[in-house]
């Protein structure tokens, strides 16, 4: 072991606040969990990259679904330029440098015979014109052919692929909101229960059980949801359609409660002994004291606890995926609804490499990975307004 | 210099015993049968180690480009972007083999007294153009539509083949698979759901019609491979054709012969009609 420098001896930079030197094992170790939290960093910044790469080509309109397209023939190969070709078969510069002019031939044959695929009520229909990639197809309701009226349609198989976005995003808001309005209120009402008013024999039975909650893995929800509970909450309710966003906000509500309760039961703990003693020695009740004294001063906690809860609600996708996932525009709670997660999580596979569909899908995880950060970035600043507020600060 | 040779040796027996691997990838659908076949075919080769796994026909076409398999399963015809997409990888089509038949069946609640329908009426259910059984000559009921996720082969046929390239309803409950979608039909009296003969188990099977003139057609596997019963599809294995060679082709000679195309029936497909067989 190395002695310790006289005080006077200048210090080493990492031993600053130590008032002695770090020793060199204790300084790699430190440099190393630094590296490691900074990798971790670097995965998310990472992720967001590969993400935000695959979809790019969609935000600049490079995608092109358009059925009907020019078509050169193969015949023709010469008269055009080598940059007209690549552009023409969506080729890199590297693939065309490699590529023999035999192969070129067949891509082109190819894409002639992908034109003489399309079924002949297709060919006239205005709807192979356009590329629906477009952002106006993506956002907006449009009158397709053969429908009566505009409407937002997300079917992107097909001859046509519809691809908009917003029933994706109404349907992931629906289920989410109905999860969080039923683990909420529940998750919470048993942390105050749990860390308040029950009695300690009690509360060493009751956290740990929902506690547990949490170790359920989501597939068997999603499977006691899809058998069970859609059957029960049927026959209570009475609604017509067996699988819709209901059931399946309330099954992800079993997801959520477990995430809210630890988090909030935390915070109501946490809250001084001192303003529950004040409040009681001033003769107000056990309820009067965790409902209008430690509620509030926990707020903050319980407010992240709901933020949380509704990133790990956004984010989940088996029980939603297995309960209901039809794309409908509604925003009726017992109509199905098909969340982004789901999508992404159900199509990835047979969307072709490179293809529209895959870009869009990359497209959707981008656009959920920036609402989640959003979400959570409010959340962490409502949190240190409602903190400020209630220490006194400004 | 003797352990240089020990170790030559052994490489050499490894490159030899890698020779004689297969890997299969693909089709959701045909992964049962694949692995039946794979099964059955290394019982008898000792020598050949054919590893299957699924993940639907898209993956196996995305594999087959990045040639990390050998052969793609695919329960649809590969589309000109996949061809596109092989050209680019390895600059030539890949081949394509029919092995084995699939009839789709169209599901009722067991308890529905419906037991026909004509192709259009299936069109006009599934594409929501009709919401109630009655039209149909069914009950007073409204009908619940039951439908494959879009990644599925199974969609993609049904919606060309059956709904003319149509879209699904929008409120069409997309199920992950069809074990899924039965499941579903058995618990809903007003459902109507698709997928191969083989999962309808504790369902009813319609029987359909081509037109109105024409008679009531159930899938068996004769009106399946005679052509009679009018939903049915090819399933189809992919490769790179400078592979299809040695042990991948003696192989995929194997699963068209008598031999192979036998085992299809014991996991609810049909066999090939004898003049598409290897032998």
């Amino acid at each position: 072991m190395e002695p310790l420098k006289k005080n006077n001896a200048p210090l080493g930079w990492m031993g600053i606040h130590r008032g002695h030197q770090a020793r060199p094992v204790e300084w790699l170790a430190e440099k190393l969990i630094f590296l490691v939290s900074l990798s971790a960093i670097a995965m998310v910044l990472l992720i967001f990259l590969f993400v935000a790469r695959e979809a790019l080509p969609v935000f600049f309109g490079e995608t092109n679904t358009a059925l009907v397209q020019q078509i050169i023939p193969t015949a023709e190969l010469d008269k055009h330029s080598d940059a007209e070709i690549q552009r023409y078969l969506e080729l890199t510069p590297e693939q065309f440098k490699n590529m023999d002019k035999e192969t070129l031939k067949t891509l082109m044959d190819v894409k002639i015979e992908a034109l003489n695929d399309v079924p002949e009520n297709f060919r006239n229909d205005p709807d192979a014109h356009v590329n629906t990639t477009d952002w106006k197809y993506l956002l907006k309701a449009h009158q397709w052919n053969g429908y009566d009226q505009p409407e937002y349609i997300w079917q992107p198989v097909g001859q046509i692929k519809k691809f908009n976005i917003i029933p994706l995003f109404v349907g992931t808001l629906k289920v989410t909101l109905i999860g969080l309005g039923f683990a909420v209120p529940l998750a919470v009402g048993a942390a105050i229960y749990v860390s308040q008013l029950a009695r300690p024999r009690i509360r060493e039975t009751v956290k740990p059980m929902i506690e547990m909650l949490s170790g359920i893995p989501s597939v068997v929800v999603g499977v006691f949801a899809l058998i069970v509970m859609a059957s029960v909450l049927q026959k209570i309710f009475g609604y017509q359609t067996r699988l819709n966003a209901f059931v399946a906000g309330i099954a992800l509500g079993f997801a959520v409660i477990p995430v809210i309760f630890s988090i909030a039961e935390d915070a109501l703990t946490s809250v001084p002994r001192a303003y529950t003693q004040a409040a009681l020695a001033l003769g107000a009740s056990r309820w009067q004291t965790s409902w209008q004294i430690v509620l509030p001063a926990a707020l903050p906690g319980v407010f992240a606890a709901a933020v949380l809860g509704f990133g790990r609600a956004i984010g989940e996708t088996m029980i939603v995926l297995m309960v209901c996932s039809a794309s409908v525009m509604s925003w009726n709670v017992f109509d199905s609804a098909r969340s982004i997660t789901t999508t992404i999580a159900a199509e990835m596979a047979e969307a072709v490499n490179g293809g529209p569909h895959y870009r869009i899908l990359f497209m959707l995880g981008a656009l959920l990975f920036a609402a989640t950060f959003v979400s959570n970035m409010i959340g962490d600043f409502v949190i240190h307004r409602f903190k400020n507020k209630l220490e006194g600060k400004r | 210099m003797k352990k240089l040779f020990t170790l030559l040796a052994a490489i050499a027996i490894t490159a030899n015993m890698q020779a004689g691997n297969i890997t299969v990838k693909g089709s959701d659908t045909l992964v049962i049968l694949a692995q039946k076949w794979a099964e059955v075919y290394m019982g008898e080769h000792k020598d050949v180690k054919i590893q299957v796994t699924g993940g639907g026909t898209g993956t196996g076409f995305a594999a087959l480009q990045n040639q990390t398999t050998d052969l793609c399963d695919a329960s649809r015809k590969a589309k000109p972007a996949e061809i596109a997409n092989c050209l680019k990888a390895f600059g030539k089509r890949p081949t394509e083999y029919k092995v084995a038949l699939d009839g789709l069946s169209v599901y009722v609640n067991p308890e529905n007294s419906l037991k026909e329908l004509t192709l259009d009426q299936v069109k006009d259910i599934f594409t929501g153009k009709v919401k109630n059984w009655k039209d149909v000559g069914g009950p007073d009921a409204p009908i619940t539509v039951y439908s494959r996720e879009n990644s599925s082969g199974t969609y993609e046929f049904f919606k060309e083949h059956v709904l003319k390239g149509s879209d699904f309803a929008a409120s069409a409950q997309t199920m992950p698979g069809t074990a899924a979608i039965v499941q579903a039909v058995v618990k809903d009296k007003g459902a109507i759901g698709y997928g191969g003969a083989a999962y309808g188990g504790g369902s009813k099977l319609l029987a359909i019609k081509k037109d109105e003139a024409s008679p009531a057609i159930t899938p068996t596997e004769e009106t399946v491979v005679n052509g009679t019963y009018p939903i049915w599809r090819h399933l189809f294995v992919y490769l790179d054709p400078a592979k299809d060679k040695g042990e991948t082709a003696a192989y995929l000679n194997w699963i068209r012969s008598d031999e192979g195309q036998k085992y299809t029936k014991e996991v609810g497909y049909y066999p090939l009609p004898k003049n598409l067989r290897s032998n």
